[in-house]
């Protein structure tokens, strides 16, 4: 059996071990499109903030891992995918064949239709070699704009700021990471920001950005609401999108991205695929979702890899979950925060010391949450979402203190 | 034979010497709150549960890490921190449903337990058994992992 | 080390809180918890002062091994002059409260003045705040309790509390902390209420650290093997807790009864340890339902019980159908024998709302059956208590009070005074049964001799916990003496009373000295604290704590004359058992007792006795 992958994140990583794991006989192949070792891109901020280097970015660290294991790993691009001949045609001008193929490539960052975005010095911070261009600029001192503070800005954020660079961010929507959190966590996360000096500028959109002819900056940042802004380094961050480009003409089925079954399946059979490029289920919902995370990345790559060997397993959807550090204040998402038509929720807020939970109910079960200031034990939102439990006179306790979770869980299931 | 902790509730009086054990051995100083076992006193009910980490053997917490710096002590079957690796994303903290993983402010990395390299101090300070390190296939985990198989799909196949 | 040597003042009156450094010479002198606080305030407060006045001070101390490993290591005291008393009060608590404190980086909290409207203090590591409570104002700590883990979403925060007792100045209120363990006596609860404080909140995340922790841990591990090993500590407390005292008290004849009158109880064994074993015909439960024990002990002597839910106190009453603080023996002795009660889950209702409104059952269950007694001699009537008979032995009568007590309402505010107070009320001091306004507990001294000097004696007025001569006159620890003896009896209750403040000033619980000397402590002290510490300067400190206790009094307006006991202690015969016949011999102990303490025929420390202990 032959096995390509296509991607070397953590998807990609995750499915190509499994499959070792399942079939010790099987050829594995695993590209990655960037000329680095596999690596992580959420380790990226933990690299700009100056706490790792870049081998602290990578996916497995012991020498000649991927070897030791009879996985060939392939730095190319896939150009295209040819579903009659299973053949993969890579940019170099090589091709692979494969039996099954997962495709995990993973998204790509998108730029907003702004004038000016396209000069050098106006970075993606999504990459190895993105990051390496804002380390040159983002030194102490330097006036960095970051657009978007969605979870990814957010999180670049706090590197930034550990840069120590001059920081004002700015974003579209009414308050910082909108899908995450809700108005009240959302505005105290920037309530937060501003307390620990960066400019945070919400309900603001930029216009155009153009060289700055008096010369005091790079750039100069036009925006509705905020007036100009000078930038010596933008950091665009405004949201990714599944890399599907090349498999536009197959027989691939794609919306959002790549549309997969219960079983991780493609519409061709024996394509899989796993992690940010895939279209799933909403766990909670049961509706097609792309949840672009790493715990989905890892666990869609396991669970594409376990179908792919032949051990059929169910893929019930993937939960929404996230956990950001804003400059020492951490909050965390989890599943239908918003709630659901039906439902009803448990919240508590002490604004003054940047505490907040809340918690979504279906009946008696915990269906999302929102948490802000607390990281003892967030973990068992997890637990006592996904395994349904019914809570029974405790969701009353939940409700009279939402923050027994872990009570709640343990008198549950000990 | 790998060993593992095993819990009883019923025999557990909360004096919480475990949490001190543990916060001693692993970081030197008496700090419950740097402990990696906690017990959970139900007050109502006159119960008091410790919990800690189930060394579930589909770690969810090791899964999600972005660094591999969760990994297997061979000798003890451990899921063990590898402070030089953790970069502190918490990912894993909130990825393990039971919440056994917890942030430390102090280091800017995590903590769990790693049955202290197989002699658990934990076990060794609990006056009443209500901790005990056990053969790996008596404990009453048994419990816990009946509960972590329904969390998600995860485990509904085993490598 | 041992010590944090931080110590926190909390102004009241202008709203300031400060770290300020440990008098570490202080410390070095008193230890810590009992005799250090003690020692601060009186350096700080004028003796004299009116207890209730902003001018009194409330301190709440650790000691050196508070939140160590050592087994019990979780006590804290609270200090000040006594509200019941007005003589030094220290009341000793357990549970996890103390431990916090320690963990959260303070040795201690002087709290002084008074706020203008009421406060309570949160206390995060270093970060301290005195928030407004208004909202808390008026409710019980259970409530409190409930509603600041929620407010501030951390299910560790440890809660100390008074409730509407202290509000509304119930005499004997208490601090009560982790819902059920109190700082129970002489009214430090009253004075928390005088100065508008309604809670203390902590949460610790520092740790403690010793001097020496591989010995540490050692000899931690050593003396914790004794307690495992020793009957009373290992079994005996562990099964019945202080419980199992009541049938035994009851057979040497020593258990007060009906307000003293008698020194056996019929009803006993209904109300022991034994009995709270027992299942119950009505719900097929029994009472008990599990140990408790407070952090890092490991002896477990708590009670966690419930109350029968067809039991007429908590009908249609679901907030008392939860597990919580059961019967400790001298609450079960106050609520049951002294008021003539033996209905096991009325006591247990009692006690549950004695922890609810934080008040001490000592005090109350003594001050009720002073007034049962005056109701039976028709001074007090059915216009006074609102209708409630207040005869011996009416379960009704004895939760009816308690919850009137617990919100200082009705003739609960009466008997808020304190039985003292009450007797003098209604012309019949003598009836009062307590010495310097404190009631004594469980053991009556005409049984136990040596429990009468160990009652007028008591710095903190009556109370078996500051010399505990029952652990030699009926258990046998360290050895056997006669109960009914007076001779050798000055030279136990010196040695115990100096030995106990020593122990008071460690952070661990006196319960250990069932099995534990203070050979037992010095090593764990040693091995945790700067500084040498021996057998010898141990011993000392606990009697130079024990005479500055003494100074303090003597400065407040106390003297000789107060050492004494009740009347009906050394005038009426006891009716029954094995003391039958017999009254207290206090007048043949004192004098020996005076001479042993290097103190003159008026109970005052001689000079050279003071510079002997360095005072
Ligand atoms: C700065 C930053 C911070 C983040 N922080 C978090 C966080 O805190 N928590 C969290 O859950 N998630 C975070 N994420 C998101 C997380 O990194 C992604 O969800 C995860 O990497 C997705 O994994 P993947 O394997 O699906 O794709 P990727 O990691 O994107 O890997 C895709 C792989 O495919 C390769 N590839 C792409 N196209 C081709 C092609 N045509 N041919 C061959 N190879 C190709 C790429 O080179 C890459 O190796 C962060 C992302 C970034 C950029
Ligand atoms: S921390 Fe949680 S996920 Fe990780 S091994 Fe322990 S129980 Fe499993
Ligand atoms: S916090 Fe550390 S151990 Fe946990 S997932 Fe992140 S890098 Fe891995
Ligand atoms: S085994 Fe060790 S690390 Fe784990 S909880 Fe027990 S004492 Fe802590």
């Amino acid at each position: 059996m032959r096995y390509a992958i296509i991607g070397a994140g953590p998807a990609g990583v995750v499915a190509a071990e499994t499959l070792r794991a399942r079939d010790s006989g099987g050829e594995i192949i695993l590209l990655g499109g960037e000329a680095e070792p596999a690596y992580s891109r959420m380790a990226i901020p933990y690299l700009l903030a100056g706490q790792i280097d870049e081998s602290g970015t990578y996916l497995r660290h012991t020498q000649g891992h991927f070897e030791s294991l009879s996985i060939q790993y392939v730095q190319d691009l896939v150009k295209a995918l040819d579903v009659e001949s299973r053949r993969l045609i890579l940019k170099e001008g090589g091709s692979v064949e494969f039996d099954r193929l997962l495709i995990a490539c993973g998204s790509h960052p998108v730029k907003p239709q702004i004038e000016g975005l396209d000069q050098p010095g106006i970075h993606h911070c999504w990459t190895l070699e993105d990051a390496r261009s804002i380390a040159k600029y983002a030194t102490a001192g330097s006036r960095v704009v970051l657009m978007g503070a969605g979870f990814i800005g957010s999180i670049i954020m706090e590197a930034l700021v550990r840069r120590k660079v001059k920081l004002t961010l700015v974003e579209m929507a009414d308050r910082m990471v909108p899908r995450m959190m809700d108005q009240t966590a959302g505005n105290l996360i920037k309530q937060w920001c501003i307390e620990q000096g960066v400019d945070v500028k919400t309900s603001t959109r930029v216009k155009a950005v153009t060289p700055d002819s008096s010369g005091k900056a790079r750039y100069l940042l036009e925006t509705d609401g905020a007036g100009e802004i000078p930038a010596d380094l933008v950091v665009v961050a405004t949201g990714v999108r599944p890399t599907i480009g090349f498999l536009a003409g197959s027989a691939i089925e794609t919306r959002q991205g790549v549309v997969v079954d219960d079983h991780l399946q493609t519409s061709v059979k024996g394509i899989y695929a796993a992690g940010d490029v895939c279209e799933g289920f909403d766990w909670n919902s049961g509706n097609r979702a792309i949840h672009a995370i790493q715990p989905v990345a890892a666990e869609t790559g396991r669970l594409a890899a376990l179908n792919m060997s032949g051990c059929k397993t169910l893929y019930t959807g993937s939960l929404a979950m996230n956990v950001l550090d804003s400059i020492g204040l951490i909050s965390t998402s989890y599943g239908a925060w918003q709630g659901k038509a039906g439902g009803d929720d448990a919240q508590q807020l002490d604004a003054s010391r940047y505490k907040y939970i809340k918690l979504q109910f279906e009946e008696d079960r915990l269906i999302g949450a929102i948490t802000l200031g607390i990281t003892e034990h967030v973990g068992v939102l997890r637990g006592l979402i996904q395994s349904r439990i019914a809570l029974g006179e405790w969701k009353q306790r939940l409700v009279r203190d939402p923050s027994r979770i872990m009570e709640a869980y343990l008198a549950k299931t000990q | 034979m790998l060993r593992s902790l095993s819990i009883e509730p019923e025999k557990c009086t909360g004096c919480l010497q475990c949490e001190m054990a543990c916060s001693y051995e692993n970081e030197g100083v008496f700090n419950p709150a740097k402990s990696r076992i906690k017990v959970f006193v139900f007050e109502r009910e006159g119960r008091n549960v410790p919990y800690t980490c189930t060394q579930c053997a589909d770690a969810w917490c090791k899964n999600a890490c972005p660094t591999e710096a969760i990994q297997i002590n061979a000798a003890t079957g451990a899921k063990e921190i590898n402070n030089g690796l953790c970069v502190g994303c918490k990912v894993c903290t909130i990825a393990c449903p039971f919440g056994t993983v917890n942030y430390n402010h102090a280091t800017g990395k995590v903590i769990k337990c790693d049955l202290c390299g197989g002699d658990p101090a934990c076990a060794k300070a609990c006056p009443t058994q209500a901790i005990t390190f056990v053969d790996a296939d008596w404990t009453g985990y048994s419990k816990m992992r009946n509960w972590a198989q329904r969390t998600d799909t995860q485990s509904s196949a085993q490598v | 080390m041992g010590w944090h040597k931080k110590v926190l003042r909390v102004n009241l009156t202008d709203g300031s809180c400060n770290a300020e450094p440990l008098n570490m010479r202080w410390a070095s002198e008193y230890l810590g918890q009992r005799g250090l606080a003690t020692k601060y305030l009186l350096e700080e407060i004028d003796p004299q002062v009116d207890p209730l006045s902003p001018d009194n001070k409330l301190i709440f101390a650790t000691g050196p091994l508070t939140g160590t490993m050592a087994s019990t290591g979780g006590r804290f005291s609270v200090v000040t002059k006594g509200a019941l008393t007005g003589a030094i009060a220290c009341s000793n608590s357990g549970g996890y409260f103390g431990a916090e404190l320690k963990f959260a980086g303070w040795d201690m909290v002087i709290f002084e003045g008074r706020a203008l409207s009421p406060v309570y203090l949160l206390i995060k590591d270093d970060s301290v705040e005195l928030l407004p409570a208004d909202d808390l104002w008026g409710r019980s700590v259970w409530e409190t309790d409930e509603i600041l883990h929620r407010r501030h979403q951390d299910p560790q925060l440890r809660i100390a509390a008074i409730g509407q007792s202290g509000e509304e100045g119930v005499l004997f209120a208490c601090v009560v902390n982790d819902l059920h363990r109190a700082a129970g006596r002489s009214g430090v609860g009253t004075v928390m209420g005088s100065k508008n404080l309604k809670a203390i909140a902590v949460r610790g995340t520092q740790g403690v650290k010793v001097k020496d922790p591989a010995r540490f841990m050692r000899v931690v591990n050593e003396k914790k093997q004794i307690l495992a090993e020793n009957a009373v500590t290992g079994q005996g407390l562990p099964t019945y807790g202080t419980q199992v005292l009541m049938n035994v008290i009851n057979e040497v004849g020593a258990l007060p009864t009906n307000n003293a009158a008698d020194v056996q109880f019929a009803g006993a064994s209904k109300i022991s340890g034994e009995a709270m074993h027992e299942v119950r015909a009505s719900d097929g439960k029994a009472n008990l339902i599990a140990n408790k024990a407070c952090f890092g002990c490991t002896i477990a002597c708590g009670r966690i019980s419930r109350i029968d839910k067809t039991h007429y106190t908590v009908v249609n009453r679901p907030e008392y159908w939860g597990a919580s603080g059961g019967l400790e023996y001298e609450a079960a002795w106050a609520l049951g024998a002294a008021t003539g009660v033996d209905d096991l889950e009325a006591l247990t209702f009692a006690n549950f709302v004695c922890n609810e409104q934080a008040f001490d059952p000592i005090t109350f269950g003594s001050t009720l059956g002073a007034a049962m007694e005056l109701y039976e001699m028709g001074l007090i009537s059915d216009a006074d208590t609102g209708g409630t008979a207040l005869k011996f032995g009416s379960a009704e009568a004895l939760t009816k009070m308690a919850e009137l007590v617990g919100k200082g309402e009705g003739f609960g505010k009466i008997l808020g005074l304190g039985s003292k107070r009450l007797c003098e009320k209604y012309g019949h001091p003598e009836l009062s049964m307590s010495v310097k306004g404190q009631e004594f507990p469980a053991y009556d001294p005409r049984g136990i001799q040596g429990m009468g000097l160990t009652y007028a004696t008591s710095n903190r007025g009556a109370c078996h916990l500051r010399s505990y001569t029952v652990a030699s006159e009926i258990l046998g620890i360290p050895e056997k003496t006669d109960p009914l003896a007076t001779e050798g009896k000055a030279g136990l209750v010196k040695a115990f009373q100096d030995a106990t403040a020593a122990v008071d000033s460690t952070g661990l619980c006196l319960f250990t000295t069932f099995a534990w000397s203070l050979d037992d402590f010095q090593p764990q002290v040693d091995a945790a604290c700067d500084g040498e510490w021996s057998l010898e300067r141990l011993s000392e400190v606990g009697e130079r704590i024990w005479n500055m206790e003494r100074q303090f009094n003597l400065a407040a307006g106390f003297t000789g004359k107060d050492d004494t006991l009740p009347k009906r202690l050394l005038k009426d015969a006891a009716k029954t058992g094995p003391a039958k016949g017999r009254v207290n011999g206090l007048d043949q102990m004192l004098p020996e007792y005076y001479q042993l303490r290097g103190w003159d025929d008026a109970g005052v420390p001689t000079q050279e006795t003071l510079s002997k202990l360095g005072l």
